[in-house]
């Protein structure tokens, strides 16, 4: 019998082509996702050099990151972002490659439109111009961001210059205690192994709390694997993942659905396989989690105060006071309290409709506190029209949110969605960077969904448990 | 399609930038990244640093006479830290630069520079301090980078410099860009494609 392997190691090896003079591996890409951002430089390279796109019907393309959110007519206002989406259209047009387009009804942030349209599957590899693109691996697929340069190298030559990564199994066993979320699982990880604790590695998320949770729960935990520094994450495909995907769009269907099945199935880690680390965590010791600095890794429990400078690490002095300047917080007192201005449910993290379906389960009844401007933004048409059906924006807007068009929004300032001078956003999306919703000095706590509405209805930063008295958890 | 010429030595003129930790913020402010083309960054170079909101010229050695047309970068430890776009080295590109000779620099600039035949050298502190000093006394002396020797020649004077040997080879072979070495793989490329199902059936 031939050796046990992980999922990393099939794919990789399947996709392979050679080795090229360098060292480095020449690997296929099977799917190419694309947008307005990163897209259009590359197609300029590649007219540059006079290339045309190798294998066109695998790549697709939507637009996400400049689209106005309050309306998605056009002309937008900001004539930038107008000319970009133009650019999109007309290299999409030129070479012949699917667009997702704002009419059309399947327009969403390119990490859930490949979801959505069962392009994403167990065993492929799946490359965009985009670091989130580690969603994609929560079906099994070994997907990373890439440079604007190799989306040309990709667009050319559906290929990579790769150097393999090493794999670390984390297994979170046990149950989550009730009003802990996926989110939380991801949040709690890069916290334990810090935001560079994953450079050189793939993530592999295994474990009964992997194996129960849903599709939409896997992808927000993949989706934030890099902000661990892991290039992808993925889960074994199982039953969970072909229920998702039979029926959809790009899909395989009628006896090619039974063979890919069953290539799914093998394709996922061998009973035995070895790994280059394995990283075990206890669900029950994971509590709603929120971050108190500048980077995803600077997290702590809602119940946790925010550190001080004194009480941190040697090494982490410097990041711990400029994080703690940054975010205007007092060392040393509890995060629950802390005021905010604004709550953001939206981005490629947490813009799905379990999301959305989970917090109106809370919302119900509440009211956002009128200092807090309140947004929920799908993360896709497809999202939207399926909440609107069920009446779900009926709760957010009874509530006091704005209930908007699908994109990016406010997860990072490349549309009109920003933050204003120092103001504290709980936000469900993945980066808590200085500046990345669009003001300086504007300040990002990440948290799950049912937290930031926690935050909204009460004008802190709230445990959500207490705030709609979730079950089993003593106040 | 274009072949990538070899590029063995740099020779121009240089500018000396102060500082550590200059992050691609600072080299290409990040209202700048909503572009379709590279092309007009190099415009855009340090924006923020020379000029102010109002478009008036700050002081900044990029803004001075003597040190227009300079194509060899000078600067200190950690430069172009920060995020991970090729907005930073394009627009260094584009503006001009051929070669950035640095105390160090960080490890994703220097690959997004690679890829655009932009090599980015290493000197101790102390010689790129000298060239910085010589440079400000005679803006008009020619440096050469030589990637074979790995030297910077000036006058009869010359230091070495540093650079990983993957990426001195690169350089020196035309195979800076891997674009060229994935093209060669295309039969191979539809041999891997042919054997999987999803891509072939
Ligand atoms: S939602 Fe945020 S993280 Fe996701 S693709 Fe858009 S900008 Fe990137």
């Amino acid at each position: 019998m031939s050796k046990p392997k992980n999922l990393f190691e099939k794919v990789w090896e399947s996709h392979a082509v050679r080795t090229l003079p360098n060292g480095q591996t020449q690997l296929l890409v099977g799917t190419h996702l694309i947008h307005e951002v990163t897209s259009p430089q590359a197609f300029g390279m590649l007219r540059d050099l006079g290339l045309p796109v190798k294998m066109p019907e695998r790549t697709y393309a939507t637009v996400d990151h400049i689209v106005p959110t309050d309306t998605h007519a056009e002309p937008f206002e900001d004539p930038l972002a107008d000319e970009m989406i133009r650019e999109l259209r007309k290299n999409c047009e030129a070479y012949g490659i699917t667009l997702f387009d704002l009419p059309g009804g399947q327009q969403g942030i390119v990490h859930m439109v490949g979801p959505e349209q069962g392009i994403t599957q167990p065993g492929t590899t799946v490359a965009c111009g985009d670091s989130h693109t580690s969603t994609h691996g929560a079906f099994g697929a070994v997907a990373f961001g890439i440079g604007t340069s190799q989306v040309r190298d990709v667009l050319a030559t559906q290929t990579l210059a790769m150097t393999k990564l090493k794999v670390r199994r984390i297994e979170v066993d046990g149950e989550l205690c009730p009003g802990v979320f996926a989110k939380d699982v991801i949040l709690h990880i890069i916290r334990l192994l810090g935001v560079k604790g994953g450079l050189g590695y793939a993530y592999e998320y295994g474990g009964e709390v992997f194996d129960r949770m849903s599709m939409e729960e896997r992808m927000t935990v993949c989706n934030m694997s890099i902000e661990g520094g892991a290039r992808c994450g993925y889960v074994n495909p199982d039953e969970t993942t072909f229920a998702y995907l039979n029926g959809r769009p790009y899909a395989p269907s009628s006896e090619a659905w039974d063979e890919a099945v069953e290539r799914w199935r093998a394709i996922a880690s061998d009973p035995g396989c070895t790994y280059d680390d394995v990283v075990r965590i206890q669900a029950r010791d994971i509590a709603p989690t929120v971050t108190w600095g500048i980077n995803p890794g600077q997290a702590i429990f809602i119940n946790e105060r925010v550190p001080t400078v004194e009480g941190s690490a040697p090494g982490e002095r410097e990041a711990v006071a400029e994080a703690l300047e940054h975010m205007k917080l007092t060392p040393g007192t509890p995060i629950r309290g802390t005021r905010v201005d604004v709550a953001f449910l939206g981005s490629c993290t947490n813009a799905r409709l379990s999301d959305f379906t989970e917090v109106a389960r809370y919302l119900e009844g509440h009211r956002v506190d009128p200092r807090v401007k309140a947004i929920a933004v799908p993360g896709s048409q497809l999202v939207k029209a399926a909440c609107e059906e069920r009446g779900i924006d009926q709760v957010f807007r009874k509530a006091g949110f704005e209930w908007r068009e699908a994109g990016c929004s406010m997860c990072l300032a490349m549309n009109p969605d920003k933050l204003i001078g120092d103001q504290l956003c709980a936000s469900s999306s993945n980066r808590n960077f200085k500046g990345r919703q669009g003001s300086p000095t504007g300040r990002t706590v990440l948290m799950s969904p049912v937290m930031v509405a926690a935050a909204a209805v009460t004008g802190e930063i709230s445990d959500a448990r207490t705030v709609f008295g979730v079950r089993g958890v003593e106040a | 399609m274009n072949t990538l010429q070899p590029i063995k030595t740099v020779t121009g003129r240089a500018v000396f930038l102060p500082g550590n930790d200059i992050d691609t913020d600072r080299i290409i402010p990040a209202r700048f990244l909503k572009c379709v083309t590279f092309d007009g960054l190099g415009e855009h170079l340090f924006r923020d640093e020379r000029f102010t909101e109002e478009g008036t010229p700050k002081q900044h050695p990029l803004n001075e006479p003597r040190y227009l047309g300079a194509t060899i970068l000078l600067s200190g430890s950690n430069f172009g830290c920060g995020s991970s776009r090729e907005h930073a080295p394009q627009a260094l590109y584009r503006y001009g630069i051929r070669a950035i000779v640095t105390i160090s620099v960080a490890e994703i600039f220097f690959g997004n520079s690679t890829t655009l035949g932009l090599p980015c050298v290493q000197a101790s502190a102390g010689e790129i301090h000298r060239l910085a000093r010589l440079v400000e006394s005679d803006p008009t002396l020619k440096l050469t980078l030589d990637l074979e020797a790995l030297t910077i020649s000036f006058g009869d004077d010359s230091i070495s410099v540093e650079l990983p040997e993957d990426a001195r080879k690169a350089f020196v072979t035309g195979r800076w860009d891997p674009i060229a070495d994935l093209l060669e793989g295309t039969a191979e490329t539809e041999v891997t494609a042919a054997n999987l199902p999803y891509l072939s059936g």
